[in-house]
């Protein structure tokens, strides 16, 4: 199958030094792949990569990113507009930061909306509302018209991925997209997420720390720790047979719920 | 022995134009020993938060009395608040925006030492070695926040919680942005000091698992009311509520 996204030996540093090391992996249309790895290992380093968010002391220096025949560091700005939020949608993980705090929700969604397509107001509503149901939001109508310090954790999270997943990206990037939710919600982000790629053939990378939530949902997994990648595979294998000793000390730290007293 | 926290009756009701007010915290009681780690779990928007924000008195009280090691903390303002701050700190949801962005993080893990007038040396031994039991090299206190990772700055506001020897820390989902391996290491690090210092947690925390391994308490919380309230292994083994059943099912 094509390959849609293409990370080739990726080197990304801050002021001169090197945070991610030699990392690739390919991204196929309508995959899901599960990165996870150390606090700190660069994996919000590597998704910003893509997006052209690194800030100023950040950039690639070595490597390529490839997507629909372009190499995204070496796009301007102005060819990155076209591309984030269109085409590469990004759910960021310090959800409240990325919201502006002083417009509403609902202002936020129909303006990252308007920004790449002419939108007809009712209906970019009627579609935001539905999605809100299915994100389990129970007062769909109050989340529209709220600002984000009117809403808790949880809910500006779910706002984020909402106005992500609205533009209906090729891609989406979500950085700890349900770290702030509990465990009933985090369900039904989850079979979102697994929806949209079934409807639309989305490919999705997740970020995330919650190894039940990579299980559920990726096709593949990379392990991360120091910039380096420690295992790439398949989703099944990595879990199941882990040959890395940092994905086994992972794996094995994970706290389960015991269903039995001591 | 005497509570270090005690609530008793809080409600928080927030009013919106040509809305009817709702409570978004509504009449809870609770108690918290010196020593103790009471989890609060419940669904999104259920009031946890807006509890964490009382008790620290970020926002005041609808209804019901807070009470800090004995002293009644629901009305005190400004200067009055210092002593209170002593003994009770908060690591936030969101780490990154309770740091100043135009201060380094050393700035601002030793601010609460600094305000006490020990000296630079000190504070900076102290916030050292604080990082360091987080899994931080001292290098992050030059750092700013936007020079971390999510889960870097997480711990940097785990060790500014602790600089000033509080005796009840409240943590609002705090270990959440954090791999599995560091969450264990900061989990101990809190428990060797509620072993050491009789330090008490409240416990912000959607991780049922982490909860039944941390906790002597828990409370359940739907729509601002308590729900259940117990041992975990009682709530989670033999969920009373609807809404706590649903929790234990829904975990992958
Ligand atoms: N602007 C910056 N300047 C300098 N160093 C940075 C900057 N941004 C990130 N870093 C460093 O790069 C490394 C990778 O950070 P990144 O945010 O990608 O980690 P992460 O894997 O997402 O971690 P977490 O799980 O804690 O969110 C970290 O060590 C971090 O301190
Ligand atoms: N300043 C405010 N104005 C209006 N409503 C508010 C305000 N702060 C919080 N709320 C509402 O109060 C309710 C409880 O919010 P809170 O932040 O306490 O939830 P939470 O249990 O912490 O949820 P999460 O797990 O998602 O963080 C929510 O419905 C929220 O929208
Ligand atoms: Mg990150
Ligand atoms: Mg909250």
């Amino acid at each position: 199958m094509a390959v849609l996204l293409d990370y080739q030996h990726v080197e990304i540093s801050f002021n001169g030094n090197a945070v991610v090391h030699d990392v690739s992996f390919q991204l196929h249309p309508g995959e899901i792949l599960g990165l996870v790895g150390e606090s700190g290992s660069g994996k919000s380093t590597l998704v910003k990569a893509a997006m052209g968010l690194l800030g100023s002391s950040g950039m690639v220096t070595r490597g390529d990113i490839w997507f629909e025949g372009k190499n995204l560091p070496d796009l301007s700005d102005n060819e990155m507009r076209h591309i984030c939020g269109e085409k590469i949608g990004m759910i960021f993980q310090d959800c409240g930061a990325s919201l502006s705090p002083i417009r509403t929700i609902g202002e936020q969604i129909m303006e990252s909306m308007a920004a790449h397509r002419k939108v007809d107001v009712a209906a970019a509503k009627a579609t935001a509302m539905e999605l809100f149901d299915k994100l389990h939001f129970k007062d769909g109508e109050r989340v529209w018209n709220s600002y984000p310090f009117e809403l808790s954790g949880g809910m500006n999270q779910r706002a984020g991925i909402a106005i992500a997943m609205l533009m209906n990206p090729v891609i989406l990037m979500a950085d700890e997209p349900t770290s702030a939710l509990d465990v009933a919600v985090q369900r039904q982000v989850v079979e979102e997420m697994l929806n949209v790629r079934k409807v639309f053939g989305t490919a999705i990378i997740i970020v995330t720390h919650d190894i039940g939530v990579v299980s559920a949902m990726a096709d593949s997994i990379l392990v991360l720790q120091e910039g380096h990648v420690m295992e790439y595979g398949k989703a099944k294998d990595v879990l199941e047979n882990p040959q890395n000793a940092y994905t086994k000390k992972l794996l094995s730290a994970v706290p389960r719920l015991r269903r039995e007293r001591l | 022995m005497e509570p270090i926290l005690k609530v008793t009756d809080l409600s928080k009701s927030f009013s919106r134009a040509g809305k009817n007010e709702f409570f978004a915290v509504d009449h809870v009681s609770f108690e918290v020993m010196p020593g103790e780690i009471l989890g609060i779990v419940g669904e999104s928007g259920s009031g946890k938060s807006t509890i964490a924000k009382l008790i620290t008195r970020q926002i005041d009280a609808t209804t019901g009395t807070i009470e800090i090691d004995g002293q009644d903390i629901t009305k005190l303002t400004g200067r009055q608040l210092i002593p209170v701050y002593a003994k009770v700190q908060m690591v936030f949801q969101t780490p990154a925006g309770s740091f100043d962005p135009r201060r380094t993080l050393g700035d601002g893990i030793c601010e609460s030492l600094r305000n006490k007038g020990i000296s630079k040396v000190e504070r900076e031994a102290k916030a050292r070695g604080l990082l360091e039991q987080c899994g931080l090299s001292s290098e992050f206190l030059e750092r700013y926040p936007h020079q971390v990772s999510g889960g870097q700055c997480q711990r940097a506001a785990i060790a500014r919680a602790l600089m000033c020897d509080p005796r009840i820390l409240i943590f609002d989902e705090a270990t959440s942005a954090l791999d599995v391996t560091v969450q264990k290491q900061i989990i101990e690090l809190l428990q060797q000091l509620q072993r050491e210092k009789k330090l008490a947690y409240l416990f912000i925390c959607h991780n049922l698992a982490l909860v039944q391994q941390f906790c002597d308490k828990v409370l359940v919380l739907y729509d601002g009311k308590i729900v259940e309230y117990g041992l975990p292994d009682d709530v989670i083994l033999y969920p009373q509520s609807e809404y706590a059943r649903r929790l234990v099912d829904a975990i992958f």
